[in-house]
């Protein structure tokens, strides 16, 4: 049987704090600012899309951020992290340069892929940011590549592969799982599950709509946590991702949470697919807030504090906006750069 | 010199490479235990250990992506798919992941993967399982395509294709890992991207590769009799593609057949023909001509099969014709 994890099944989620988890009050402001940053980056970047500065597909993590900002803390600068392509908050999360984001976005040679990726497919080599990839799942084995190369290289890095719950119906999901589970690969597979693909609701794609337990199949360690809550999702990550490095064993995580803006920016926030009341009764649980007055109730940041970081973030946006803007394009020769070494 | 099958020169080839570089290692269907569908790895296993020659389950898309990510951060991957046809569940993974993660990413990642196995027809397989997809392949940029005709080229190649720092589609030929042929002895490697004149001969060119070269050289064979000198040119790589080989033998002769197994639509043949009319059309004394499979999914009654396939009669034919005689 596969290990059983203490979130395993919903009723025995224990709600551990941050007390119990060791973590300490700068840890917890971090999480925090890194939250809000993903937040302020972002709507920042849909106005710059408005203003056709951004180009292509543009998905925003609004609602999501807990998930990436929790899971990514519980990682260490050596274990690797895929993304799909709604992966502007995971590159932020680790502490990627938001001018180096913002310009790529822009399509500048300062951007973190030089330009030549965009939105969607942000890497970063020195910090084993592994990139983030536009096609449904296609990434997926990739993440049980790393984790390979770790256990055959003898390094205890670990690997996390986020991607959406309409990715757990792709066959690269199965199979990567199956081989993550035979040859027990350091790998914790985060399913954010913002409850549609696209405009699809999971009731509407999914025979099973844990999407946990899809593991099951594979004898897998799994469980779900609450992606609107950034200690929550610290925690299950981080028990998930000990796990896979003692005893090099994989783990499929699902992460419940909700996305606030349209799949892409081109799409409605609403619309034939779900109502305007639902989205605002799914705002009432945004994790920034939530977090904002948690930290704020047990006396770890004041009023004053989070007014300040708020516009200390206001300036690191605007300094990314100004640096990509300023940034210069590709050279014209760089279009047949990098297709081969 | 010595005389060694298909199948023992890339096994020579990957089991020197292994011997050389720990990073290198060998995955596939059936590749350890059973010594191999078609027995290229016979001995791996037993040589270089479970850690290093391993079995994978029946899951095309997930191994060769599985080797991607480990490619990524600096293990090299060689992939054996059990044939190209299935490999086909894999094309997202090559297209898509190995051929565009070094440009997507600025340069940051190189993914120094090969995926090799057995491409084309064999006896009497049918439909899905006689299919050769070099011109798909190379399509993409991004990706590298060989298909060698012979046990040196094959050995030369694996080997330049194991060191080689780009994802490598390596084609080979299940009729020909039987074929026999001297190799150098000691270490050597091919060049990726350099051709190779098969046959000289100055009045006529034909363009082959994989198993259509023995094709070709038979059908040289008996023109020879009848008085023309066939050049026989083989690629040896589809992408880079040696265009100065082929421009240079062409400008000679004047006359040109290509020859592959693949579908006509939109073939290998036509790139490399496009590339003839282009650069040389002034050289041309005839239309280039084409043989090809025939343009349906191959049958499996043996008298079709035998009809589908490039032949030495049809390619005595083509010669012929641009020699207007």
């Amino acid at each position: 049987m596969a290990t059983v994890l203490s979130m395993k099944e919903p009723k025995e989620i224990k709600k551990l704090r941050w007390k119990d988890l060791g973590l300490s009050h700068s840890q917890l402001v971090d999480f925090y600012k890194r939250m809000l940053l993903i937040r302020r980056f972002e709507e920042r970047a849909a106005q710059e899309y408005g203003k056709s500065k951004i180009g292509g597909f543009c998905h925003l993590y609004i609602g999501q951020e807990a998930v990436g900002v929790g899971a990514i803390e519980a990682l260490r600068d050596d274990d690797y992290i895929f993304s799909a392509y709604r992966d502007h908050g995971h590159a932020l999360a680790r502490g990627m340069d938001p001018k180096s984001i913002m310009a790529e976005l822009f399509g500048k040679f300062t951007g973190c892929s030089k330009g030549m990726g965009g939105s969607m497919h942000m890497f970063d080599v020195t910090r084993n940011f592994m990139g983030g990839y536009g096609i449904v799942g296609g990434h997926i084995p990739l993440a049980a590549g790393t984790a390979f190369g770790s256990k055959y290289l003898g390094k205890d890095s670990v690997t996390v592969c986020f991607f959406g719950e309409a990715a757990a119906n792709q066959g690269v999901f199965h199979e990567t799982l199956n081989l993550a589970a035979l040859w027990k690969l350091p790998v914790v597979f985060i399913c954010e599950n913002n409850r549609y693909g696209m405009g699809t609701a999971v009731e509407r794609a999914h025979a099973v709509w844990d999407i946990y337990q899809k593991a099951s199949a594979y004898d897998m360690a799994r469980g779900w946590f609450d992606g609107m809550d950034v200690i929550e999702s610290y925690r299950a990550v981080k028990e998930a991702v000990d796990h896979a490095r003692k005893s090099n064993e994989p783990t499929l995580l699902e992460a419940r949470t909700y996305r606030f803006r349209g799949h892409s920016m081109s799409d409605p926030i609403h619309g034939h697919y779900r109502t305007k009341e639902e989205v605002e009764e799914q705002k009432k649980s945004d994790p920034i807030p939530r977090f904002a007055e948690e930290l704020l109730h047990a006396g770890i940041v004041t009023q004053a504090a989070i007014d300040e970081m708020e516009a200390e973030i206001k300036d690191v946006v605007n300094e990314a906006v100004d640096f990509a803007d300023r940034s210069p394009e590709p050279p014209p020769e760089f279009l047949y750069e990098n297709v081969y070494v | 010199m010595t005389m060694i099958a298909f199948r023992e020169a890339l096994n020579q080839a990957m089991s020197e490479e292994m011997e050389r570089d720990s990073n290198v290692f060998i995955m596939g269907e059936e590749v350890a235990q059973y010594q191999g569908a078609y027995k290229v790895s016979q001995g791996m296993l037993q040589k270089f250990g479970e850690k290093r020659v391993i079995d994978t389950p029946i899951t095309e898309a997930g191994f060769a992506g599985l080797g991607i990510g480990a490619a990524m951060i600096g293990l090299r991957p060689i992939v054996e798919m059990m044939t190209w046809n299935f490999a086909i569940l894999a094309f997202d993974q090559l297209f898509n992941n190995a051929a565009k993660i070094r440009y997507m990413s600025g340069g940051q990642f190189k993914v120094p993967i090969v995926v090799r196995g057995p491409s084309g027809a064999a006896h009497a397989l049918g439909a899905q399982h006689s299919q050769s997809f070099e011109s798909m392949l190379a399509h993409i940029p991004g990706l590298i395509v060989i298909a060698p005709s012979t046990p040196a080229d094959g050995k030369g190649l694996l080997k330049s294709a194991i060191r080689d720092d780009n994802p490598v589609m390596f084609m080979e030929s299940e009729m020909m890992y039987g074929q026999k042929g001297e190799v150098p002895d000691g270490e050597y490697v091919t060049p990726i991207g350099v051709g190779d004149v098969k046959r000289e001969g100055k009045d006529v060119t034909i363009i082959a590769w994989s198993k259509m070269i023995h094709v070709a050289l038979a059908a040289a064979e008996q023109l020879a009799n009848e008085g023309v000198e066939t050049e026989v040119i083989d690629p040896r790589t589809i992408r880079p593609l040696d265009e100065t080989m082929i421009l240079d033998s062409v400008k000679k002769t004047n006359r040109c057949v290509i020859v592959e197994e693949a579908w006509p639509f939109a073939s290998t043949g036509k790139e490399i023909a496009s590339r003839i009319y282009t650069k040389a059309f002034d050289f041309l004394d005839a239309p280039i001509e084409h043989v090809n499979g025939a343009d349906v999914p191959m049958p499996y009654a043996h008298n079709l099969e035998k009809l589908m396939l490039p032949s030495i009669p049809r390619v005595v034919d083509a010669v012929k014709k641009v020699l207007y005689r």
